[in-house]
């Protein structure tokens, strides 16, 4: 493991380093360099599988920062590679040439977080949500509560409690008297 | 002679409501048995009468078209036509039907009227598995047609002729004179055409419920497919009682008509409830080979036999 | 309900507008004499369902046809197709986009139909009830007969639920298709304001 991360980090810029575990290693690249290096792991240092595409909204830094899970199975170890991507402009260099699937987590992500991916085969299409005209779901400036009590239709006499509270007074009634 | 055409045409009524009601409660028993092998109770054995009834009482009704609605129309008349053809009780005037002297060929043809009838049908539902099970069933139906066709062939040349009165009459007194006995290598191919007839496993290729859903009748509903039901079970019954005449001795009162079909029925609920599916090409290979055989050397050894 | 010439199927394209009929569903009373009652026994015990395997109900479904829960001995049949089965049954929560398959599902059965809804998403969203994408509540969007709660219900309760849908058609109330057709317009349109891409005809028959 450390002498492929040593390797990698030989001819590519690698920052914010983190060792999860001995065989998970999360590090960012710059988006520019994302396919390259993926490139690289892929076909140099034998991640062949491409575990998962996935996403994570920070409103607060204006950033999506995407996240490619790669595998290797010779070593079996893991490598997420992280990449900060603008939020104002999110748009990120499309990788199904290098694995078909990937086209498919790309249409998730253009839908649920609004990510684009240029010439990636099929994006334009809808992957779960028909006709979707508000703000993608999955970002985290949309109120899923409140769209769904203007949009469905919620049924009266529905009553909710705080989980811890409503556990402690249940499973500690005694300690509610102190 | 005018008195005797009435009299002809209402015992054929009531032939045709027996087998009916006759047909249907083989179902609900068979339901009933199938059910038992599993460990389940099973529902009552008058299920099938309340899907019929359901059926025909729901209140609306669409057509895709002329064939469509001829499809089900041409394999009740198939159904009919098959069961009228054949004298059911040897000797009763009231259910030896409108039988004649050259009534095997007749009846051979009735019995893949109705297939052919209820293919065109389907086949302008436009449902795709409606088309599947089409070509699934027409091409099982060419396979299990040679051994079917080759045992008639054998016990015309051993009877010298096509009536089926005349076969049963052959076959009275006694279980040797049947042809089970006496032409067993006929039976054999013609029981085993019988298990692809009947469409039970391994041969349910057409109706095929995992695969392509229920098959040709896919887009059939409301009345039209309380007509296949009902065509079902007549189907079903005439078919056992051809096979009964021929094959078995037929029948001298209603009561053996009735235990005699039930056992021959018997033989492909057993062995529907025994193997699971063949596939569409592991069914035509199975019906080409060994009964293909058996067949033809039944033809061979009744032609020795009778000295042609 | 007449169809006042208003231009319909108009989320299709041109060349499919053609194979879809452009009816209205009409009510069709039922007999109010001996007959209906007869033909309701014969409804009551000869349910064929048709399983729309949404969320996790259907894996509750699945043992109703096993040796041990055994469903046909009260008439009750799995059927393949909409055409032919005459209780509909949606297995949990739906979405946006199954609720587009419900709707035209629905449409293809037969009347008199009948619709059960497993668990407590159908009922009032469930434990989803805030999401973006799980309808609150399916009888706003077509006609249902008997709820059935839990989440999900254990099998006894879906066998439980038959026996209520039973008495309920017994008694002559099991209309849901006749309401459908009824209150057609308010049905479309609370369809209508969640299926924004409406790329189906209007009524299936």
């Amino acid at each position: 493991m450390l002498e492929i991360i040593n390797r990698t980090k030989e001819k590519f810029r690698l920052t914010d380093l983190k060792k999860q575990r001995s065989d998970l290693v999360f590090f960012a690249v710059p988006r520019k360099e994302a396919v390259k290096i993926i490139t690289y792991l892929r076909d140099l240092e034998n991640f062949t599988h491409l575990v998962l595409i996935t996403a994570v909204d920070y409103p607060e830094l204006n950033r999506f920062q995407l996240t490619y899970l790669l595998h290797n199975y010779n070593n079996a170890v893991s490598i997420g590679i992280k990449i900060m991507i603008p939020r104002n402009k999110a748009e990120m260099d499309s990788i199904h040439h290098l694995w078909a699937q990937a086209a498919t987590y790309q249409r998730e992500l253009r839908e649920m977080f609004g990510i684009n991916f240029p010439g990636s085969p099929g994006i334009e299409e809808n992957f779960a949500l028909e006709g979707w005209d508000d703000i993608p779901p999955m970002r985290r400036d949309f109120d899923t509560k409140a769209y769904s009590e203007k949009t469905f239709f919620p049924r009266e006499g529905r009553i909710s409690y705080d989980p811890r509270e409503y556990m402690k007074v249940k499973l500690y009634p005694e300690d509610k008297e102190e | 002679m005018e008195n005797s055409i009435f009299l002809t045409i209402l015992y054929a009524v009531i032939s045709v409501i027996f087998i009916t009601v006759y047909g249907l409660f083989l179902n609900g028993v068979v339901i009933k048995i199938v059910a038992r092998v599993h460990g389940r109770f099973g529902p009552p054995v008058w299920q099938p009468f309340l899907d019929i009834i359901k059926n025909n009482a729901k209140r609306t009704m669409i057509s895709h078209g002329i064939m469509y609605f001829l499809g089900p129309v041409f394999r009740i008349t198939g159904g009919i036509g098959t069961y009228l053809f054949i004298p059911a009780i040897y000797g009763s005037v009231m259910f030896s039907n409108l039988s004649f002297s050259g009534d095997l060929l007749l009846v051979v043809y009735f019995i893949f009227f109705g297939q052919l009838g209820m293919a065109l049908g389907a086949g302008e539902s436009g449902h795709p598995y409606s088309a599947i099970g089409v070509s699934r069933g027409l091409s099982q139906m060419t396979a299990f047609e040679f051994p079917f066709a080759l045992s008639i062939v054998s016990l015309v040349i051993q009877y010298q002729t096509l009536s089926i009165s005349a076969i049963v009459a052959a076959q009275q007194g006694g279980i040797l004179n049947w042809t089970m006995i006496t032409n067993p290598l006929a039976t054999l191919a013609g029981v085993i055409a019988l298990l692809g007839m009947n469409m039970h496993s391994p041969f349910d290729i057409v109706i095929a419920p995992q695969e392509i859903p229920i098959g040709p009748p896919t887009e059939y509903h409301s009345a039209f497919l309380g007509m296949l039901q009902t065509n079902r079970a007549i189907f079903n019954a005439a078919k056992l009682i051809l096979f009964m005449n021929i094959f078995f001795g037929g029948a001298t009162n209603i009561f053996l008509l009735i235990l005699k079909t039930f056992l021959i029925y018997m033989i492909s609920v057993v062995i529907g409830v025994s193997f699971p599916r063949f596939r569409t090409e592991q069914s035509i290979r199975f019906f080409l080979k060994y009964p293909l055989l058996i067949g033809i050397l039944s033809v061979v050894i009744s032609i020795f036999r009778q000295g042609v | 309900m007449e169809n006042n010439n208003k231009p319909v199927n108009l989320g299709l394209s041109a060349a499919d507008r053609e194979l879809f009929c452009e009816a209205l569903p009409v009510v069709r009373k039922p007999l109010q004499n001996f007959i209906e009652k007869f033909l309701n026994w014969a409804r009551a015990n000869s349910l064929w369902i048709l399983g729309f395997g949404t969320g996790c109900g259907a894996i509750e479904l699945r043992p109703l046809m096993t040796s041990r829960y055994d469903m046909y001995r009260y008439g009750i049949a799995p059927r393949p197709t909409p055409r032919q089965s005459s209780v509909f049954i949606i297995g949990g929560y739906a979405s946006v986009k199954t609720l587009k398959r419900i709707v035209r599902s629905y449409e293809q059965m037969q009347n008199p139909k009948f619709v059960i809804a497993l668990g407590s998403c159908t009922i009032n969203g469930g434990m989803y009830w805030d999401s973006y994408n799980t309808i609150n509540r399916i009888d706003a969007y077509i006609p249902v007969d008997i709820y059935i709660a839990g989440c999900m219900p254990r099998p006894e309760a879906i066998i439980a639920g038959f026996g209520k849908l039973k008495e309920l058609i017994l008694a002559g109330k099991g209309e849901g298709a006749n309401k459908y057709a009824d209150n057609f317009e308010w049905y479309k349109a609370n369809q209508r304001k969640i299926i924004k891409d409406w790329n189906m005809p209007d009524y299936n028959w």
